[in-house]
Parts: structure tokens; sequence; C-alpha cells
């Protein structure tokens, strides 16, 4: 058994095993063996980065098995430079979710923390799959423990919230599933990703096949007018929800846009870039204006995300070296702040039981660890030089300006609203006196909570101090992306 | 005309009916309420001919009986040997849910069970008009006994009559279809039928409208007898009426018997007229998608919601049933036809799951049959809200579940032509099934979200348990690993064409 395939189905089994023997009575044996599941799943993880060949473009750990042998579908895993650090990631916040759903969590411990290792499998999963239907089943598969994590342990709207999450983003992989099929059948009866990039395919064939695949993505990412669902869950899901939901399943999509739309469909890309450059433009500076208007945290951050995820997709359809790398690194220290951003605001709501913003101001009084984290994690999210924030964005911003001065000029004023809307609800929730009694009587951060901070502190300054080691890696794979994505595929 | 290889072409059928009726006289001599020996040997019997019946599949052989009336062929051995494991567990699950209904004052539950079956086999194993035929009567006609079995209910009675005068008005249907095809072609074995539509014999004595007309009828017949809209009217009442455990077994083997002759008829019997049946099965399809899963979504009881939902996915697999042609172009069908048959195998299995647990949460005096009733089950067993829970994904096609890879294969049949409707059917399907998605979703919401309004204890013996949890886990083991039954389905179809 490979490398990945330990890393996708340690988590899993551990998650398995949890829903089968663990009762609310053993809650204490139960966290502690979901926490090491995820620590084994996370070690599982670092051969993975420590093997890694940095310099290459070709895909490494390669797995090749036949899995369903009349549909000619292989259990093909390998990473590249594009997915390694997304598998790392993934992990690593699996732990984090475990250690801050602890004592949150006192209902149907086992069934919780199962869930979220077998989600973490999954994901991985998603990350590492060479082969079309097994990249299908394991995206699509995600719905379901994240369809029972908001609903079991999300808030008062959580069965709107759970079903809005499940349809909206069936409806997309509905009809992706299409799209795979149709390339199947063009292609012979191959699902594997790597003839896909070979196969010529014409124009209106492109075009078409492009829109089912962004259905699927852009839902996923989610970008403007598609990302009305991610508010509505995010307000509602449990605090570990919105955290992986934020920190991994929003890349699931923009990934889907490297693994298929780009290389699959090049000329489709190009013809419709001005169309993607143009929602990922509404979603920076639109989205970046509603966030600032919310009344509550959640949906802040939430808003915050759509525009952060903007520029991911904008580097993306640059098509520039600078670009791409600025959008992938944006999607993995986007990880890293809007997982901090979620647990933060969990710390507060596990305490006060409210989100609203409204209900807080001058905690620094009462939680002065606390409010060191928040602010070091409010400054990342508005893109702050010296935290993970700024690297992605800034290289996405330079990419734009060599591209066209105008793009660059209105993709950068989303640093100018980033800093407004999270610095305005910083001020409010945590400066000046304490707005009400509940405020003054709150208690300062436990070891449990200073542990989980630290270590997104720790990531989110490493990635805004030295980058390095993330553009190393990538930046092969991106180089062999856009040669890809230079050839025609036209007849 | 009866020669050695008739015998053993049939013994699984003449086995099983030597077995039932020594089954029947064995049972006067049973006293006890629950009719434990009955039950026994009828398991012992099921179990040794799933057996036979699976090795038989397996040898890939294909043997013809009584001069060609009856043929013992891969594919009617494997659906035989799904048949009888699904009425297996059907007895399994429902026997306390039957005992505790007054339903087992003698052994009738399993002597007409096992006739429902036998009359299954005769129907998958027929090669001529009339014993396909004479295999439908004896299973409907024991259905139709099965569903007023509870004799003292008005809403069985109802139901029980309600499905044997539409029963008896698709028999005829059938018959009367099946009647004009014997009056075009001159014959009523199948094998001779094709023979003579492609070889142009029938067409030549004018006779093609006869055919054809004859056609409609056998695809309203069979419409009628797989519930597919718009001849659907019988299937929620029917589902509704009907004892749950009776409900089960008209629900589940039977499907696979029906798709049995639908393949008998209209691929061996007719597939010259593909073009002609195709398009019906294309209608039908349509209709039972959007009539199914609109009409599911309103539904509060559990059994009409299922109803409908069967109703929806028996639209799904006409879709497979007619991407076997295109254009003239056959090369498709053994493609189509295994896809459809691994749906329609799938699909018994998740139904079998399904109906499983709602049988467990009935009880004396308790029917478990609205949707509240299964709220909160994550919390009183986490275990059946599993079971229950995969059922309900692997129905709406999400995978790993294995209904994912029955709605994959069917929708990759589909496009194997990619001819605009073709792929307009395929696109018309994945938003009807997230339309379906969204009451199975409901029912997973009320086991997983809600607080429990029951408190009873959930009482299981160590059979029913035991099945429950393999038939569970299959739904999701199978999509973790489908290639085998895939391969399976393959190996049985492509014999048809070999």
């Amino acid at each position: 058994m490979g490398l990945l395939s330990l890393a996708i189905w340690t988590p899993i089994l551990v998650g398995v095993v949890l829903l089968a023997l663990g009762r609310d009575q053993h809650a204490g044996v139960v966290r502690w063996v979901a926490l090491l599941g995820a620590l084994a799943g996370l070690a599982v993880t670092v051969p993975l980065y420590t093997g890694f060949e940095v310099g290459s473009a070709a895909l490494q750990f390669v797995e090749k098995a036949v899995w369903i042998e009349g549909f000619n579908v292989h259990y093909h895993l390998g990473v590249d430079g594009i997915s390694l650090w997304l598998v790392l990631l993934t992990a690593f916040t699996t732990v984090i979710v475990v250690i801050a759903g602890w004592e949150v969590i006192t209902e149907r411990v086992n069934q919780y923390m199962g869930a979220f290792l077998i989600l973490s499998g999954f994901m991985i999963g998603v990350f590492s799959a060479q082969d079309a239907m097994l990249f299908y089943v394991f995206f699509e598969a995600t719905l379901i423990p994240m369809y029972l994590i908001i609903g079991i342990w999300g808030g008062p709207n959580k069965i709107y919230a759970a079903f809005k999450f499940f349809l909206y983003t069936l409806l997309g992989s509905l009809l992706m599933l299409i799209a795979l099929i149709y390339l199947y059948v063009q292609s012979g009866g191959s699902f594997a990703l790597s003839d896909w990039y070979r196969l010529p395919i014409g124009g209106t064939a492109q075009t078409l096949l492009f829109f089912a695949f962004f259905a699927a993505f852009a839902v996923k990412v989610p970008m403007w007018p598609v990302h009305t669902w991610l508010p509505d869950v995010h307000v509602e899901a449990p605090t570990g929800g919105s955290a992986v939901l934020a920190a991994i399943m929003l890349k699931l999509g923009a990934y889907g846009f490297l693994r298929f739309s780009l290389p699959i469909l090049p000329d489709a890309s190009h013809e419709w870039a001005w169309l993607m450059i143009a929602l990922s433009l509404i979603a920076v500076i639109y989205v970046g204006l509603v966030a600032m208007v919310q009344q509550d945290m959640k949906k802040l951050v939430a808003y915050s995300s759509v525009a952060h995820m903007g520029f991911v997709t904008l580097g993306f359809f640059i098509f520039s070296d600078l670009g791409m790398s600025g959008g992938l690194v944006q999607m993995v220290s986007h990880g890293f702040v809007s997982a901090a951003m979620f647990l933060a605001i969990g710390v507060l709501y596990d305490r006060v039981h409210s989100r609203e913003i409204a209900d807080y101001g001058g905690v620094v009084n009462t939680m002065p660890r606390f409010a060191a984290f928040a602010l070091l994690f409010t400054m990342a999210n508005a893109g702050l030089p010296g935290t993970a924030g700024f690297v992605g964005e800034w290289m996405v911003i330079i990419a734009a300006v060599k591209a066209n001065f105008w793009i660059g000029l209105l993709a950068a004023t989303a640093l100018i609203f980033g800093a407004a809307y999270s610095l305005w609800m910083f001020k409010r929730v945590y400066l000046g006196e304490p707005g009400n009694d509940e405020v003054r009587g709150l208690s300062d951060i436990n070891a449990r909570e200073f542990l989980v901070m630290a270590l997104l502190a720790i990531a989110v300054l490493a990635m805004g101090v030295y980058p390095k080691p993330f553009t190393d890696v990538m930046d092969p794979a991106v180089a062999e992306l856009l040669r890809h994505v230079a050839n025609s595929k036209l007849n | 005309m009866i020669d050695k290889l008739s015998w053993v072409a049939a013994y699984p059928e003449i086995l099983l009916a030597v077995m039932t009726c020594v089954i029947a006289l064995a049972d006067l001599a049973v006293k006890t309420p629950l009719r434990g020996s009955t039950y026994a040997l009828t398991l012992l019997t099921l179990a040794v001919v799933a057996v036979f019946l699976g090795m038989a599949g397996a040898s890939g052989s294909t043997i013809e009986g009584f001069g060609g009336m009856i043929v013992s062929d891969p594919m009617g051995n494997w659906l035989k040997c799904f048949a009888t494991i699904a009425l297996m567990a059907t007895l399994v699950y429902g026997r306390a849910y039957a005992g505790a209904r007054d339903m087992l004052r003698g052994g009738e539950l399993f002597s007409l069970s096992l006739f429902a079956l036998l009359g299954m086999f005769v129907m998958i194993s027929g090669h001529n008009f009339l014993v396909i035929y004479l295999g439908l009567e004896l299973l409907t006609l024991s259905s139709y006994a099965l569903v007023a079995l509870r004799r003292d209910d008005t809403a069985a009675t109802e139901a029980a009559m309600k499905y044997f005068v539409l029963g008896a008005l698709a028999s005829g249907f059938l018959l009367y279809g099946l009647s004009m095809v014997y009056g075009a072609t001159g014959s009523l074995d199948i094998g001779q039928v094709m023979a003579s539509i492609a070889g142009g014999e029938a067409t030549l004595k004018g006779s093609v409208q006869v055919l054809v007309l004859g056609l409609v009828f056998v695809v309203a017949g069979l419409a009628f007898k797989l519930g597919v809209a718009p001849f659907h009217m019988w299937v929620p009442d029917v589902y509704h009426g009907a004892p749950t455990s009776i409900t089960l077994l008209i629900g589940g083997a039977p499907k696979l018997a029906a798709f049995a002759i639908v393949i008998r008829l209209l691929v061996e019997g007719l597939q010259p007229l593909a073009v002609d049946w195709q398009q019906m099965l294309a209608v039908l399809a349509v209709l039972s998608l959007l009539v199914g899963n609109l009409a599911a979504i309103a539904q509060t009881n559990l059994k009409r919601m299922l109803a409908f939902s069967t109703i929806a996915q028996m639209g799904f697999l006409m879709l497979g049933l007619m991407a076997g042609v295109s254009g003239g172009d056959g090369s498709n069908m053994a493609n189509a036809y295994s896809s459809s048959m691994f749906y329609v195998v799938t699909y018994v299995l998740t139904t079998l799951g399904t109906f499983g647990v709602i049988i467990l949460l009935s009880r004396a005096g308790f029917e478990s049959d609205t949707i509240q009733d299964l709220a909160g089950l994550n919390q009183r067993s986490p275990l059946y809200a599993g079971v229950m829970a995969a059922c309900m994904f692997s129905l709406a096609g999400v995978p790993p579940l294995v209904g994912f890879y029955a709605k994959l294969s069917v929708l990759q049949a589909l496009l194997a032509s990619p001819s605009t409707f073709h792929v307009g059917l395929a696109v018309f399907a994945v938003v009807m099934s997230l339309i379906g998605a969204f009451y199975y979703l409901r029912l997973v919401k009320v086991m997983y979200f809600d607080a429990p309004t029951q408190s009873a204890p959930i009482e299981a013996s160590l059979d029913v348990r035991s099945v429950l949890s393999v038939n569970g886990a299959l739904v999701l083991i199978l999509g973790i690993v489908p290639g085998g039954l895939m391969a399976v389905c393959a190996q049985a179809v492509a014999a048809l064409f070999a």
C-alpha cells in the first residue's frame, strides 16, 4: 500500500471504527482515538513532503490498479506540485478541527469525529485522484459527511442550510458527471486524466463541457453569482464544519478547474477567460462590499471567503506563471486563514452563544491573549504583508497588472475592502470598552484553544514570511500545466 | 420433445415446485404461532435453490428445454438466483411482522410466497409467449392473495381488489398484444418470432400494422407490470394498502422477473422493432421520472413515497433499456442491457434494506408507515439508521453507494451514442434525480436531525439483525467494489447475444 493510500484510508478506517464502536459514555476515549487517528493521518503525509522531488512536474507517489474493469476505471493516485500542499493542508486541518471540537461537542461525539475523519480521507482522495471517475466518487462522497455535520450539529436553521448545501452542489456535480461520461465515450472508453489531456475536442463540445465543469466547480468555489449557498451554510454549520468547508472544501472546486477545465479544454478556457475574470472581479469587489455590511461575524467571514476565492480563479484565468502560482498560494493561505477566522468566531460563540457583532465589544479587555491571535488572523485576512494572506493576493495582482492594467487595478481595490471589513469587524468586536455584562464576564482561552490558535498562527506567519517552500513545489507543475493550456486541442 | 436436457433446464423450477407442495403439506403439522419449522424449511429450500442457480449462472451454459419453450441461460439463472435471495430476505424481515398481524394462522404466507417465486422463475425461463404468460399469472395471482392475507384489514382488502382489477386488465393487455404478434408472425416461440420479423416474412404478409399495434399492447402490459407512468396508478395504492412485508414482496423480487420478461419479449423477440418500442420506452421513462419524483415530494406516508420513488427508479431503468439500438446500430445492446440489469439488481437490494428497516420499526398494533415515524432513529439505533441512510443515499445516486454506479452505467449506456436526443434525456434524468435527492435526503434528515418521537425499544431477532446488517453493508461494499456484480451482469447479458 502506497503512502497516498495510507493518507486516504487511515482517517477513513479510524472514522469507521469510531462510528461502529463509540458511545457517548466513552466520549473521552472516542476523542483520544479520533485525535490519534487525525495525527496518524497527518503523520503519513509527512513523508509525502520530505520524499517529494522538488523541481519535477511529474506525478509522484503514483499508485495504479484496476478498480472497475467493465468501465476501465482505475484506482490511480498521484500528487504533483499542485496537489501536494492541498493534501498536507487537509491532514493538518483535520487535526485542528478534532482538537477544536474537543469539549464543545458533547452529543454523539463518535459520529462527529468519525464524520470529520472520513471527510478528510475523501478530500485527500479528491486531491490525489488521477482517474476522473475516482475523482468524482471522492468529490461527491464528501457531501454525505458534510450534510450530516451541518444537519446534526448545526445552528437553529441547520436543516435549510444542510439541504441547500447538498442540493446546490449536487446539481453542479451531476452536470459534470454527464461531461465525464461524454469524455469517456469520446476517448474510446478511458477515464484516465492523462488520456483526456491529449484528446482533441471540437470547439462547440469544448464550450459545452466547459460550462458543465463550470457548473460543478464554480458552485463549489463558490464564484459569484452561485455563491449564495455559502453564507447560509457557514452561519448554520458548527465551527469545525465551517472551518473545513472554508479551508478545504472550497478548494475542491478551484482544484477542479486546474485538473479538468484548463488542461482538458484549453481552447474553451481561453475563449471564456473574459467571463471567468469578470465573475472573479465581481466576487472580489462586489462581494467584498457585501461583506462590509454584515451584522453576523460568520456571514462576514463567509463573504470574505468568496472574495478571496475570487483571487484564486482570477489568478488561474490570467494564464501566467505568476497568476497561477499566486492562485495556488492563495488557496493554501486561505485554508489557514479562513480556518483560523472561523475557529476564532467559534471560541467567542462557545462562550456567548451569539455571532452578532453587536453583542460584543471590548473583548480585548477580558481575553487579551485571544485578542492578540484574533488580530493576527484579521490582519492576515486583510492581506497584510508578512502574513500568509499577502503572498497570494500580491502575486495575483502583479500578474493581473502585467496582463491588463485595469484588471490589476480593480483586483487591487480588494486590499482596501479587505482591510476595511476585517479591521472594522475587529474594532467593533474586540476594541473599546466592554460592550455588555456578558463580555465583562468572559474568560480567556484555555490551553486547548491556545494550542489550536498557536498552530494556525505559526502556519500563517511562516507562510507569510517564507513562502518559498510552497512556490518551489508548485512552480514546475504550474509551468507544465500552462504548457498544456497553451496547446490548442481543436482539430 | 421432452428429452433429458429438458429436465436439466427446468430442475430449479421442479425442485421449487416439489418443495412448495411439501412445505404446504408439512405446515399442517406445525402448531407454533410463528411457524418456525415451516420458516426454517422454506429458507433451507430457497438457500439450496439459490446455490444451484448461482452455480448454473456461473457456469455460463445455455440449455433449451421442452422444445425451446424454456431456456436456462446465465441471465435467467442469475436473475432467478437474485430473486430467490431477495425472497429469503423478504421472509426473514417479514415473519415477525406477519405474526403480529394474524397473517400466520396458516402457512399460506410461505407457500404463496414460494408459488410467487415459482411464477417468477417461469417468467424468467420462459422462451415462449404462453409460458411467460403462465408464469406471470402464477406470480400475480399469488400476489393478490398475499396482499389480502390480512383478511380483517380494510386497507389491505381494498389494495388487493385494486391490484387484482388493474392487474387483470394489464394481463389482458399483454395477452391481447401477444395474440396480435402471434397473428402477424404465426408463432408463439420467441426465437421464431424474432426470425420471422427479421426475415421479413411478417412484414411481407402486410401485417406490419398488426405487429406494431400488438407491440403497443405488449409494451403497455409490461409498463403496467413494471409500474411506470402513465400505467402506475396501482403502485401507490397497493404499496400503501398492503401489509408492509407484502409490499416488499411485491416491490422487491418481482422487479427482477419483470425485467427478465422485458428482455425476453422486447429484446429477444421483437428486437427488429426496437426503433418503435424504444420510442415508447422513452416516453414512459420521461413520464415516470417526472411523475414519480414530483409526486414523491408531496407524500407524508412513507410507503406511498417509496412507491413514487419506485416509479421514478423504473423510469431510469427504461432509459437504460431504450439505449440499446441507436440509428439501426445495435453495437451498444450488450452494454445497455447489462447496465439495466445491474440497475434493477441493485435497486432490489436497496429496496430490501429500506423496507427491512420499516418493517423492523413496526410493532404489534403500530404501523411505522409515516415519514415522521422514523424521527430520531439515529438516536434510537445508529445501526438501523445507518442502513436506512445508506439505502437512501444509494437511491439518490450518491457515491460511494451502489446506486451511484447503477445510475452511472445507465447514463453511460445512454450517452454511448451522444445524439442530441440522448444527451437531452440524460440531462433531464439528472435534473430529475436532483429532485429525487430532495425526498431521499428528507428521510435522512428526519432520522438524523429530528428528535425521536417514539421511545419504544427496537427489538429484532438475531436473523433479522444479521440479514439487515449484511444488506446495508452490501449497499456500501458494492459501492466501493462494484466491479464483480457488473461483470456478472455483463457475462449474463453477453450470453444472450452469443
